[in-house]
């Protein structure tokens, strides 16, 4: 049943999965709109991968529910799968097969019908740039080309939302910015609502206008990027004071909120530090200055009191790995 | 609501899962040259090793003929169950999983993959057919059109067993196990290699369950014009056998984890 009173495209509602004694999911709440794109930054194990499982039916939930495009994930299924595109943590494509067959084999699968069917297949190789190679076995891509191919089948079926699991792990910096640009392409030009986890800051921020931080398997935070940081009080300003300067007059002007003293030099919450240093600077005699604004890490270092980084443990990284041997 | 569309949407789906299926097995060159390679061995090496000492003699037919209807479900037994649990690798490599996330039902994810499988068999024995011209078996256009049935059938059938096992299996070691314990017994059992009709009780008992027998049975009818049982009997046990193992492979396929 399509729900036309609510504008939401995806509504989670106390989604839990629970494996044995861990929580992977914890009572998870979420409502994502028409053509967001919508962020889950977390660490490794934080539940990422298992909330996308769970929203493309392919793992049932212990409790809770969810639904996308208005069918419900437990009761329509098929319905929920027709009109989404997942492309998955770890690249599925067949190996043996050509990207051109790969997609045909999915446009297939999804029911496109056959007048169309060889235009979706260019457009979508065009669209991640993959035509010059679509007639290579999948082997002979580099694991950039593997992420975009994937990304080209879960288009293939002109879906409305579109999930992405870490589209950029494991890929060098350079190809992990041809990613970016191929994703912010995406959103200019289908109407599409796109969720997208990962776990590095940059492209949280870069990409998504919304971001939840999911950490343990709850959301801990949800706001856009830059209400996320300006949570933090704004920007810092570390300073190394002269012998016996006086900071009496800081503690007057409006734009500083929070002064703290840290191994000997002091750190100050400012508001648009690039504008009111030097106005700070009159107050004060410097030895040195020095302006940071917050990333994501801060605040999910604030919130959890540890940094967002790898964990050896991760496991993602050998998966991957062995991935390369079909 | 089944019209024209829906109709059409499902055989595309059917298509396109047999499609990969085909496409890999003619890519993967080792695996069709090892399939094809062992039942040649053992027809040549077992059937003329044996052959210079023993004959069929109540058949006086020699040994290498006698043996040929059974490497053909040699051959059969081999690659529709081992492509049945080539599932594992799918799902290994995740392919498996994306062929989940589409709108496709695990029932027709099952037929897709059956058919597949036995079209891969369909290839190998063709070659094995041909072989056989070479070594001076004759068979006539009607004992073709029935060895092509039997062999679809008993394909149908394994390569159920395959998928039902490859369903509950996450690791490759299991490869092993259904080595020893599914492809040799059904293998050994089915009196591919010896007449069965005076066989010790212990091993006709075996003998009687295994599906193989039927099939190895109905092929020496049909090619050899020697069998033990009624061609009939061989093909209503086989299609019994069929049913069974197609429904428990659907089965198994509903209740599969995706992740
Ligand atoms: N099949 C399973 N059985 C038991 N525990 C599982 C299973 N799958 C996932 N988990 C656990 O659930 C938690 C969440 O895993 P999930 O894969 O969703 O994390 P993630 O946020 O995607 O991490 P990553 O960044 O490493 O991909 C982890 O602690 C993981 O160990
Ligand atoms: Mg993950």
């Amino acid at each position: 049943m399509v729900n036309p009173s609510k504008n939401q495209l995806i509504q989670i509602r106390n989604l839990t999965k629970r494996y044995e004694k861990l929580i992977a999911v914890d009572n998870l709440s979420l409502e994502i709109g028409q053509s967001e794109v919508f962020g889950l930054l977390g660490p490794n194990g934080a539940g990422k991968t298992t909330v996308i499982h769970m929203l493309a039916t392919l793992l049932n939930p212990t409790s809770g529910s969810a639904t996308v495009n208005g069918f419900d994930i437990l009761e329509d299924p098929e319905k929920v799968r027709s009109s989404i595109g997942v492309v998955f943590q770890v690249p599925s494509s067949d190996d043996l097969l050509t990207g051109y067959e790969n997609l045909k084999i999915h446009a297939l699968l999804y029911g496109v019908k056959p007048d169309v069917r060889e235009k979706r297949i260019s457009a979508a190789l065009e669209l991640v740039g993959l035509t010059e190679r679509k007639e290579d076995q999948v082997k002979k891509y580099s694991g950039g080309m593997r992420r975009r191919l994937e990304i080209a089948r879960g288009l293939i079926h002109n879906p409305k939302v579109l999930f992405l699991d870490e589209p950029t792990l494991g890929l060098d910096p350079s190809s992990r910015e041809t990613m970016w640009k191929y994703i912010q392409q995406l959103v200019k030009q289908e109407k599409l609502t796109i969720i997208l986890t990962t776990h590095y800051m940059e492209e949280a921020d870069m990409l998504c206008n919304r971001i939840g931080i999911i950490d343990k398997g709850k959301i801990i935070a949800l706001d856009t990027p830059a209400r996320l940081k300006s949570m933090l009080g704004g920007d810092i300003v570390k300073l190394k004071l002269k012998q016996d300067s006086n900071t009496d007059a800081l503690k007057n002007l409006e734009c500083i909120s929070k002064i703290e003293s840290v191994d000997g030099y002091l750190l100050l919450s400012v508001d648009d530090a690039k504008r009111n240093i030097p106005e700070i600077l009159k107050h004060v005699e410097v030895e040195s200055v020095e302006a940071t604004s917050p990333t994501l890490n801060d605040v999910f270092l604030k919130l959890t009191g540890r940094p967002i980084k790898e964990q050896a443990e991760g496991g993602f990284m050998e998966r991957y790995v062995q991935y390369d041997k079909h | 609501m089944y019209n024209t569309t829906s109709i059409r949407i499902y055989f595309d789906k059917i298509y396109a899962l047999w499609l990969r299926e085909v496409k890999v097995f003619f890519r993967e060159k080792s695996r069709l040259v090892a399939s094809t390679f062992t039942p040649l061995l053992w027809l040549f090496v077992i059937g003329s090793g044996f052959g210079s000492s023993t004959s069929i003699s109540a058949h006086a037919v020699d040994y290498q003929k006698f043996i040929f209807p059974g490497i053909i479900c040699m051959s059969v037994v081999f690659s529709s169950v081992f492509f049945g649990s080539y599932i594992i690798w799918d799902r290994k490599f995740d392919f498996l999983k994306s062929v989940m996330v589409a709108p496709v039902s695990r029932s027709t994810i099952f037929t897709g993959k059956t058919f597949g499988g036995m079209t891969n068999s369909l290839i190998q024995v063709s070659i094995l057919l041909i072989v056989g011209l070479i070594i001076g078996v004759q068979f006539s256009p009607l004992a073709l059109v029935q060895t092509v049935v039997i062999v679809l059938l008993l394909s149908f059938a394994l390569t159920s067993l395959g998928l039902t096992l490859g369903s509950y299996m996450t690791s490759l070691e299991g490869f092993q196990m259904i080595v020893s314990f599914v492809v040799f017994p059904l293998f050994f059992l089915s009196g591919a290699l010896f007449p069965i009709d005076k066989l010790p009780q212990w091993l006709s008992i075996l003998t009687t369950i295994d599906p193989v027998t039927y099939a190895v049975d109905a092929l020496r009818n049909i090619i050899l014009g020697i069998g033990s049982h009624g061609l009939g009997l061989d093909l209503g046990v086989l299609l019994l056998y069929s049913c069974a193992l197609g429904a428990l492979g659907t089965y198994s396929f509903r209740r599969m984890k995706a992740v």
